[in-house]
């Protein structure tokens, strides 16, 4: 089964569901758990496994063209096509742009003078480590890198759907994070009771509703706000299936980068749980 | 003119909420620009009369006539974001728009039509003008709809004589943060003092450092923890950065949030709002020097 962790804010405490929700059914049911960290401009639950040693396992590299300038006769064809405006041919010189390339292979494909032909770029890395039961990976994408979602396609097939999987999804609603959130079988999606939070609840709704993925909504920082994210729930059907109440010993354990399932052992069972009642929900 | 950006490595650190405030204490002097177009809160507090829409396109996408489709499987060959199936059925939430398809198919099944990706707004505020948008679900988060926001911020700067531009920039460090900070005089990133708010913050230096853009930090909610307090200013120090004054945990931020106000209207005398008035003044002596 996989379970995506996603929330269309930033900062509203994803990473902290993700990894208490792999870490709790990790330890006590014995199942086989894999915990993927999608956000790959700013991974974080890896701050939350204790003795984590992380390992290289795989360079991210995207095709792009190189041009033989004793082929190119500077038609023009090449920029002429590209859709994301990588290419600029001018009267004798072929300026190329690799952060703008999406290395889609068209530049290639239209040159009529092969005069093109295609390296790899590495924009990233994916990591793995096995830490209390949990394999873990994660994807870090290069610093001036544009492109998150070939990282999180890669990242993605090291998914065992026979294992209980939950993805750290990117925050926001835009394409990275449809491509994190696509194939699973549930998303459970983390917010705060504030407007800000109300807000992009809406957003991340909207998105989720329309890959047909059943959702269940935690409120995390239960009682710092108001009232109108229960009521936008109840009104959308939307079940609320945890709130985690707002507790300066939770952040303080989260500042010092240790799941407050270890200190607050109450909580592991909450969120075993939790993740019963998501299966069942699943199966339903 | 002069832009400054708000930026942060990842959300929920208070970003918006002293842009805010930012806004409020220039006093009319400042364009808003909202480049946090995939999760846009600003006008949340600022509840801006929007004067002007404008459609934004990003890439195309494709569209496929299945009648004329002769499940030849070129597409579904070239295409390297597995738009299609093996039956050349298209997916077009995978589409990225590179239009190889359209390019490669015998049988001129496929159109690669514009498509809506968002909106771009004019507004104005209770504190001066402001340009933001909205990144339509599931588009790309290129770094086009936000250099289109600085654009228009920059042309209403230019109409309304106003000599600053305050940014609230996107989280992450991808295309599109780098498009809300390149050209901007001064960064200023609001950080968080958890073991994941160091690790972003390592990060986003990383960005501002690579561009060569002159950058500030302030640490907000610094009492969660002090000794990460620390070795974030330090860490920043070591980098080059000026350090600007910590604010504290403070509940206020919140009630603010819900009655729709930034903190200094809200609780103008406040401690809260005294710091930030600080942050702000020693923000714009920087900025003066940048
Ligand atoms: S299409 Fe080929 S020949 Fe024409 S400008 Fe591009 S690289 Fe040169
Ligand atoms: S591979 Fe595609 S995106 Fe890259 S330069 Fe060629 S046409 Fe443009």
């Amino acid at each position: 089964m996989i379970i995506a962790v996603a929330s269309g804010k930033g900062g509203t405490g994803k990473t902290t569901i993700a990894t208490n929700l792999a870490l709790s059914i990790g330890e006590d049911t014995g199942e086989n758990v894999q915990l993927i960290d999608c956000d790959v401009e700013e991974p974080n639950s890896h701050i939350f496994l204790k003795q984590l040693k992380l390992e290289k396992v795989q360079d991210v590299n995207i095709p792009i063209p190189c041009f033989d300038m004793k082929k190119c006769n500077f038609c023009g064809e090449c920029s002429d096509f590209c859709q994301y405006n990588a290419i600029a041919v001018m009267k004798n010189d072929v300026t190329f742009f690799p952060e703008l390339c999406h290395g889609c292979g068209g530049c290639l494909l239209v040159c009529q003078r092969d005069a093109i032909t295609e390296k790899e770029k590495n924009i990233g890395i994916i990591e793995r480590g096995i830490v209390d039961g949990i394999e873990f990976y994660q994807g870090l994408m290069n610093v001036g890198e544009p492109l998150a979602v070939p990282i999180i396609r890669e990242l993605k097939k090291r998914m065992d759907e026979r294992k209980s999987v939950v993805l750290d999804v990117p925050p926001g609603t835009a394409c990275p994070v449809i491509e994190a959130v696509r194939g699973a079988d549930f998303c459970i999606l983390v917010t705060e009771p504030t407007p800000f939070g109300l807000h992009d609840l809406k957003l991340a709704v909207e998105v989720v509703r329309d890959m047909r993925i059943p959702i269940g909504i935690i409120i995390n920082r239960d009682g710092i706000g108001d009232d109108r994210v229960e009521k936008y729930c109840e009104e959308e059907n939307l079940p609320v299936i945890l709130k985690v109440p707002n507790r300066r010993e939770i952040a303080g354990l989260y500042s010092r980068g240790i799941p407050f399932t270890e200190e607050m052992p109450e909580w592991r069972e909450k969120f075993i749980e939790l993740h019963n009642t998501i299966k069942e929900a699943v199966r339903g | 003119m002069k832009e400054l950006t708000i930026i942060s490595g990842k959300g929920g650190t208070g970003k918006t909420t002293i842009t805010a405030c930012f806004a409020a204490l220039a006093g009319g002097e400042a364009v808003l620009a909202d480049c946090d177009v995939d999760a846009a809160d600003l006008h949340l507090l600022m509840q801006p009369e929007v004067t002007e829409t404008q459609s934004f396109g990003g890439l195309k996408i494709a569209v496929q006539d299945a009648g004329a489709c002769t499940r030849c499987g070129l597409c579904y060959d070239h295409c390297r974001y597995n738009a299609f199936d093996e039956e050349c059925n298209l997916y077009p939430d995978r589409c990225e728009g590179c239009a190889v398809c359209e390019y490669v198919c015998p049988s001129d099944a496929i159109k690669m039509v514009d498509r809506e990706s968002g909106e771009a707004y004019i507004s104005n505020t209770r504190f001066g003008p402001m340009s933001h948008a909205r990144l339509y679900a599931g588009e790309e988060a290129s770094g086009r709809l936000v250099s289109l926001v600085r654009q228009n911020a920059r042309d209403l700067a230019r109409e309304r004589s106003k000599e600053l531009i305050l940014i609230d920039g996107p989280p992450g460090i991808g295309c599109p943060v780098i498009a809300s900070i390149t050209g901007a005089n001064l960064v200023l990133i609001i950080a968080e003092p958890t073991l994941s708010g160091i690790h972003d913050v390592e990060r986003i230096v990383g960005v501002t450092y690579h561009f060569g853009i002159p950058a500030l930090v302030c640490v907000n909610k610094y009492d969660i923890n002090e000794d990460n307090t620390r070795n974030i200013e330090d860490f920043c120090r070591s980098k080059g950065l000026g350090v600007m004054g910590r604010l504290p945990y403070d509940d206020t931020s919140t009630r603010a949030m819900i009655q729709g106000k930034s903190i200094i209207e809200y609780d103008e005398d406040g401690e809260l709002a005294r710091r930030i008035k600080d942050l702000w003044d020693n923000t714009r002596k920087v900025m003066e020097t940048s």
